[in-house]
């Protein structure tokens, strides 16, 4: 599978889609005004992924900041993720918090109410 | 008399005003703008989680322009732009007030007056429901949130939103939207 690497800018994540190890990564900021048009490759790209995944799929969401435009877009890949986790292939979600960022560990937790995945939470030392 | 635009700047731009802006409010605008307010000297000296929080509203605020507004009324003594809104953030003793203004056609209000009115009305662990409710259960359409920002805004401040309209003609009003964060 190809492997799809988007720089960060100063609306969009760095997004790092690697098939062959099975590592998502998402890290930065995601505050773009037309978020489908960001997020629609990278969900395709899941659903092609999700047809003969690695053995063990890695995700790796560490943002700073995202906009609600970009909420819906997020959960959308995490149903793309918990279809492959329901198929039986291990999914391990790591969601990164800065130390105080209450926003963005509750923000956590709102997927995680709605994602049947076990998240890791994981707290981040300024 | 009537609405004037004046006084109205004139009382959001109590305290220290970090940025204005009023125009067309387009994607470059809001990057420059965010540009700004990370560079003002005013938020670098905040609390990281206060920092966060004033950054975080003031993208919903503008984005929440950015989608809705139109042109004004050719009478308004405004340029005549398309998209045409106006910003203020200020530091007003110990909170951040992000102010936005823009006209609408009167039909719109009992729908933007009912939007608030609702947020305003729940608790906190509502606004929390409501959040997860709307973002696991409606499609957004490409405008975005479908009612988040909103809610975003009141659920990151924890304040009320506070809202104006005041008549400017027989067709439109200027809605004026505050948001508090302390």
């Amino acid at each position: 599978m190809e492997t799809i690497i988007r720089e960060g800018t100063p609306k969009t994540p760095y997004v790092r889609l690697d098939g062959d190890k099975g590592i998502i990564e998402i890290k930065g900021r995601s505050i773009p005004e037309n978020s489908i048009e960001f997020y629609k490759p990278l969900i395709d790209w899941l659903e092609k992924y999700g047809s003969e995944p690695t053995n063990e799929t890695s995700v790796n969401i560490q943002l700073e900041y995202f906009n609600t435009s970009s909420s819906k877009c997020i959960l959308d890949i995490f149903k793309k993720l918990e279809l492959i986790y329901k198929k039986g292939s291990p999914v391990e979600i790591n969601w990164y918090y800065e130390e105080d960022d209450e926003d963005m560990f509750e923000a956590g937790e709102d997927y995680q109410s709605i994602i049947n995945i076990p998240f890791k939470m994981i707290e981040m030392e300024e | 008399m009537g609405f004037n635009l004046n006084d109205w700047y004139k009382k959001k731009r109590h305290g220290d005003v970090v940025l204005e802006y009023n125009g067309s409010i387009t994607a470059d605008v809001i990057s420059e703008a965010l540009n700004e307010i990370e560079e003002s000297l005013n938020l670098k000296n905040e609390r990281f989680k206060i920092r966060k929080r004033v950054y975080n509203v003031f993208v919903e605020c503008l984005q929440n322009l950015y989608h809705h507004v139109d042109l004004p009324p050719k009478s308004a003594p405004v340029e005549q732009k398309e998209n045409f809104g106006i910003i203020i953030l200020s530091k007003d003793e110990t909170f951040y007030r992000i102010s936005t203004g823009n006209f609408v056609k009167k039909e719109k209000i009992s729908y933007i007056k009912d939007r608030i009115d609702q947020v305003n009305s729940l608790t906190e662990e509502e606004v929390r429901m409501l959040y997860r409710d709307i973002l696991s259960n409606e499609e957004f359409s490409e405008k975005g949130g479908g009612g988040l920002g909103m809610l975003d805004i009141v659920r990151k401040t924890g304040n009320k939103l506070e809202y104006f309209f005041d008549e400017f003609d027989k067709e439109y009003i200027f809605f004026s939207l505050d948001v508090y964060i302390s």
